[in-house]
């Protein structure tokens, strides 16, 4: 167990080295949702009356977009340099490389998402957060952290790899912007219905535990040359 | 380059000569079973009392629908043997049949709102169904766009399958979210039992006939896509053994 945990954390740990270091990441995401929030405000003209109906939908997309483009430096930092090969390289299992990459995407994203929703709160006087909101935020991202490595670590290989990571990054995360944005609406108190948060909640674990055994696995096949 | 013109035709000749009688029974079988298809579906099926003419649509729109779900369980089969066997005739099926349930499914994207116009009042809604084979599609889109994109056929094949593993386990995911993300808001348009359980027994009888000549054309598209997959990878095979001995 320590033989996987330990060298993820050191690569994890790396990576937030880099980060505090260069602040490349975390910059250039929060600015784009930040924007991303300005536009929607343009668009749906978000105000007082209807910022409870609409804040799940905007937020989520923000926090998606802000998240993919986090996903798509976390392998290209990697490969521009060359030390994609170093990191092969190195005397410990593909499994710990992808949880060490995953643990810091997420990590990337959860700041993301922490320093986004007071500035969501403050600008629109958004006041419906509930404890579920915050589950489904936690289980959202690091499913989009799960799935997200994987792809990028991918998509990094191809031609046109800003283009190839959100093409087959959103249909696969379908369910989880779903039912994060259902658990958030029924937060509002306007549509609970008869599912409640509680199925949703369930349905996104059950989405992180698949593929946190799913895509470990493929990432060991795929990065093995 | 002249060995190269020598060789090529001789290859692609002997694959050819191997795969050529298979296809054409396939080809024959699918031609004669889709003519009298078109005859059960046109002249010899009972016009349904509500719908009308348009509902004959069905007899294609569902067999296309079912043959592309078996396509995408193939693109599933043929990933996993392919990353744990690493043999490419894996890889030719799973993206042979991902090519084929692409197209019949932007087939059933297609008839499902000329038939939905007259008979719902709207080409399309975002029910559960529906939802989820567009989400399906987008996700297959995604798998031929990365193989377009990889630089070389191992990596094709490598991460192809890696879409056609995680896509096709997301499936089932995806069909419960959307279907209790729509079930929350609005009801189902197709009230369940409208078609399947009132079926007309020659309606029936139709259906699982069209079935069968549809499942012909698809087994033939396969075999075809197949075997033209394994003479590309026999003629690179024979460029690469070319150009290594002129240049040595």
């Amino acid at each position: 167990m320590t033989a996987l945990v330990r060298p993820a954390l050191v690569l994890a740990w790396k990576d937030v080295m880099l980060e505090l270091r260069s602040r490349d990441v975390l910059i250039s995401s929060l600015v784009f949702a930040l924007l991303t929030v300005v536009v929607f405000n343009f668009a749906l003209d978000i105000e007082a009356r209807t910022v409870d109906a609409l804040a799940p939908g905007v937020l989520w997309v923000a926090f998606a977009f802000a998240g993919v483009l986090a996903m798509s430096r976390a392998f290209v930092i990697e490969k521009d340099k060359g030390s994609l090969d170093g990191l092969l390289l190195c005397p410990v299992s593909r499994d710990s490389l992808y949880f060490g990459k995953m643990l810091s995407l997420f990590l990337f994203m959860a700041v993301i998402e922490a320093l986004l929703l007071p500035a969501f709160i403050i600008l629109f006087d958004y006041s419906a957060f509930t404890w579920e909101m915050g589950v489904a935020m936690g289980l959202a991202t690091l499913g989009f952290a799960i799935v997200g490595t994987l792809f990028s670590a991918i998509a990094v290989n191809t031609r046109s790899r800003e283009i190839m990571l959100p093409v087959l990054f959103f249909p696969v995360v379908a369910p989880l912007i779903i039912g994060a944005v259902e658990v958030s609406t029924g937060a509002v108190g306007d549509v609970v219905g008869a599912m409640g948060a509680g199925r949703w909640l369930q349905l996104m674990a059950v989405f992180d535990v698949v593929f946190l055994f799913v895509c470990p696995w493929v990432f060991g096949l795929v990065m093995e040359e | 380059m002249s060995t190269v013109e020598k060789t090529a035709p001789a290859v692609s000749a002997r694959a050819s000569g191997r795969a050529i009688p298979v296809s054409l029974v396939l080809l024959a079988l699918a031609s004669v079973l889709m003519l009298v298809d078109m005859y059960l579906i046109f002249m010899w099926a009972p016009t349904e009392a509500v719908m009308g003419h348009v509902q004959r649509i069905f007899y294609i729109h569902v067999p296309m629908a079912w043959l592309a779900f078996t396509a995408f369980g193939l693109v599933f089969i043929g990933s996993v043997m392919y990353l744990w066997k690493r043999d490419t005739k894996w890889d030719n099926l799973a993206s042979s049949a991902a090519e084929i349930g692409v197209v019949f499914t932007s087939l059933v994207l297609i008839t499902g709102p000329i038939w939905a116009k007259p008979v719902w009042g709207i080409w399309w809604t975002w029910d559960a169904r529906l939802t989820t084979t567009l989400v399906l599609w987008l996700i297959y889109v995604g798998y031929l766009m990365l193989r377009a994109y990889s630089p070389n056929r191992s990596q094709a094949a490598l991460y192809s399958a890696v879409v056609g593993v995680v896509g096709f386990i997301d499936v089932p995911i995806v069909y419960f979210a959307v279907n209790w993300w729509r079930t929350q808001h609005q009801r189902l348009v197709i009230g369940s039992g409208t078609i399947e359980g009132s079926l007309h027994s020659d309606m029936r009888v139709t259906l699982y006939f069209s079935l069968l000549a549809f499942s012909f054309l698809f087994a033939y598209l396969l075999w075809q896509r197949m075997s033209t997959r394994r003479m590309e990878d026999e003629l690179r095979a024979a460029r690469y053994q070319v150009e290594r001995e002129t240049r040595r």
